[in-house]
């Protein structure tokens, strides 16, 4: 006879039912508490639906109001750079729309303890800080952004506000993930991947798409066009790596796959939303940031600054979305600060027509005149 | 009467136990001398063991355990060796295959000579396994049925982990050991294939996988429910129908027009589940070597449906010479 026999028939079933409530309780703890609504997004029964949780969407809405914008500044007087020294980038701005953008710049970037000290010291046209350099630099890719990469932002448009949201760094920034060596000698390497990260959405796919994917051009497109074999070799590892910056960017709009696809075929266009097309040239965008913008400045940030393989923090899709599917919900900062749209043009103080190529930062020149268009 | 309207089994038997027919000449003597537990008389029968090991179950077992080892010390190298990272990482750690520029060659220990070794001792370790239940069937004069059913099991493992990857000329190709990281694979090769769920022995595989769990509750339900007839002595009652199988027939022409019959229902479940990794398998094969993209085959076909537009056409940026 064995011992489980001496045991009591009933201690036996309240053994086993207390196993399985703490099985079933460990299992219900990874998932999200309810509700769930489901909103239609694609022609009916295709299931393409997008899953809103509005206890959740109460808290991101919280997160994403606008600081109310600065009075407009009048549209006549002198040019800034008429007044100030060392002036390379808002030069066609007069005194007033200057002062604004500073002004706002303190509000939404800089530390409130440090304020204008955070790029200025007592001389305010010196570049000693490199805060001066990196923001000056920052205004370009700005104007850059609304200017050139309406296929992205739209007429929404962006401002510093858009990725810092009051923080001197944003809050979400990448840096190339080199992983963890693995122990030593013969050991299995990971293959970049099989770590519980964020960055792909808590998946076991690779951790670092965005060193491929947003600052290389590596293909994304895995999928082959033609039913039979036609030599497209694009192996399941390559699938992984697109699979994951596509997680990052699910995670990041707060989205499910079929906001922009149509998932009985991923690959195919024209059944695609056309989100898809603004998602394309999102990640183009992030590209050409990281790699004419944010490289070039990798010489004039601190140590501190730097991820550990020595490289600039760079920006993927959450830098801006953060976990929105537009940016603070598509509300419109840009509108409100035309000093940050592009050139502007004052006929009446500006005479001499604005030269088009903008001077380059002393730390970065090199990179500058690469990227100057 | 015992009663059978229950979750557990009611019924233990409770006698000298058991120690099987007589061994052929040559086979290893049964270990341990058989007792009962109560608590697993529930599920099944009370009694445990002897136990009987063999060569087989023993080289099966040594090598499993081999394959055991090599995957699961490289996962804890991958953590540094804390076991407490170890047991919190543990369903995201893989063992994975070497990378596909390798091709077919054998790689080093690191770059996925491991995995290599790990497949090879798992694969071993299955097939022995197989023969020993070959072997245990023929010793006891009974079919072979079981180990056929698993051997159709086996070939899907096969197909995922070495046939398929030798087709493609690269191991990199197959599955990581992982938890995660072997579901994540899943998903990725349906992705990279234009959606599995158009290969058409996806669908099959998928139809004899829930056909087979609807035949199990059908049949468990049905025998259950005409036990108090009866109708628990099924094999007798393939040839000599007593008032049971009549019933659970008449039941089922009643319910859906048509029966099995007290010996068919057991070939209906062999058979729906040799062929569902049986056809998966073969759909596996027939992905990247023979078929590229299952939508578009689909499509071609006229097998994936048309829906509406309800967006204005979106067109392919790329292909408009957007260069950005």
């Amino acid at each position: 006879m064995s011992v489980l026999d001496a045991f009591n028939k009933k201690q036996c079933m309240a053994g086993g039912l207390l196993l399985a409530g703490l099985g079933l309780l460990g299992t219900l703890s990874g998932c999200e508490r309810p509700p769930v609504e489901t909103v239609q997004g694609g022609y009916r029964g295709v299931a393409m639906q997008q899953i809103i949780n509005p206890r959740l969407d109460a808290a991101k809405a919280a997160a994403n109001v606008l600081p109310a914008a600065l009075p407009p500044a009048p549209a006549d007087g002198p040019l800034a750079s008429s007044v100030y020294q060392n002036i390379q980038v808002l030069k066609d701005l007069n005194v007033a729309q200057f002062t604004r953008v500073m002004l706002a710049i303190t509000q939404w970037v800089a530390p409130p303890d440090q304020s204008c000290n955070y790029c200025h010291t007592s001389n305010m046209a010196a570049d000693d800080r490199y805060t001066k350099i990196v923001a000056r630099r920052m205004l370009q890719m700005v104007r850059h952004i609304n200017s050139d990469w309406k296929d992205h932002v739209g007429s929404t448009g962006v401002t510093c506000y858009t990725c810092h949201r009051g923080n001197a760094v944003p809050q979400n920034v990448w840096f190339t993930n080199p992983g963890e060596s693995s122990a030593t000698g013969l050991i299995a390497g990971n293959a970049g991947k099989n770590k519980p990260a964020a960055a792909v959405g808590l998946t076991a796919l690779p951790y670092d798409p965005f060193t491929l994917f947003l600052l290389g051009d590596r293909n994304i497109r895995v999928i082959s066009t033609d039913a039979l074999p036609d030599g497209n070799r694009s192996s399941i590892k390559q699938t992984e790596a697109t699979y994951a910056l596509m997680m990052h960017i699910s995670k990041s709009l707060g989205v499910n796959c079929d906001y922009c696809h149509n998932t009985r075929s991923f690959a195919v266009w024209d059944a695609s939303t056309p989100k898809r097309s603004t998602a394309w040239y999102g990640i183009r965008l992030a590209r050409d940031l990281n790699n004419d913008y944010l490289l070039p400045l990798t010489a004039t940030f601190p140590e501190h600054r730097l991820g550990v393989m020595g490289d600039v923090a760079k920006v993927n899709c959450a830098t801006c979305h953060q976990g929105v599917f537009k940016p603070l919900y598509g509300a419109s900062m840009a509108k409100d600060y035309p000093e940050l749209q592009g050139e502007m043009h004052h006929a009446e103080s500006a005479p001499t027509p604005t030269p088009p190529a903008v001077s380059p930062a002393p730390a970065a020149t090199a990179s500058l005149q690469r990227a100057s268009k | 009467m015992a009663e059978y309207q229950n979750i557990f089994t009611r019924v233990q038997i409770r006698a000298p136990a058991y120690a099987g027919v007589a061994l052929p000449r040559g086979a290893w003597g049964r270990q341990g001398k058989g007792g009962f537990s109560h608590l697993l008389g529930r599920f099944g029968d009370a009694q445990i063991g002897p136990v009987y090991l063999g060569t087989t179950g023993l080289l099966s077992l040594i090598c499993g355990f081999i394959a055991f080892e090599i995957i699961g010390l490289n996962m804890f190298a991958s953590v540094h060796w804390n076991p407490v990272q170890f047991i919190r990482q543990l369903p995201w750690l893989a063992l994975e295959p070497p990378a596909p520029s390798n091709g077919l060659h054998f790689p080093r220990l690191q770059d996925g000579g491991w995995w290599l070794m790990a497949g090879f001792f798992m694969t071993s370790s299955v097939l022995l396994w197989w023969l020993r239940m070959y072997r245990r069937a023929r010793a006891l004069g009974m079919g072979t049925h079981v180990s056929w059913a698993f051997l159709s099991a086996i070939w899907l493992m096969l197909v995922l982990g070495i046939i398929r990857p030798v087709l493609m000329g690269s191991f990199g190709e197959a599955v990581p050991f992982g938890i995660f990281p072997h579901l994540d694979w899943t998903a990725a090769f349906s992705i990279r294939y234009g959606n599995l769920f158009y290969n058409p022995f996806h669908c099959l595989s998928i139809a004899f996988l829930y056909g087979s769990t609807l035949l199990f509750a059908m049949h468990g339900g049905t025998i259950l429910a005409v036990s108090r007839l009866g109708g628990d002595r099924e094999l007798e009652q393939i040839v000599d129908r007593g008032t049971a199988a009549e019933r659970a027939a008449l039941f089922w022409r009643w319910t859906m027009g048509f029966n099995a019959t007290m010996e068919s229902i057991h070939r209906w479940a062999w058979w729906f589940a040799v062929l569902c990794p049986l056809v998966g398998g073969i759909g596996i094969l027939l992905t990247g070597t023979v078929v590229d993209n299952w939508y578009l085959w689909a499509v071609k076909h006229h097998v994936a449906p048309m829906y509406p537009h309800v967006f204005a056409p979106v067109v392919d940026p790329a292909s408009l010479g957007a260069q950005k």
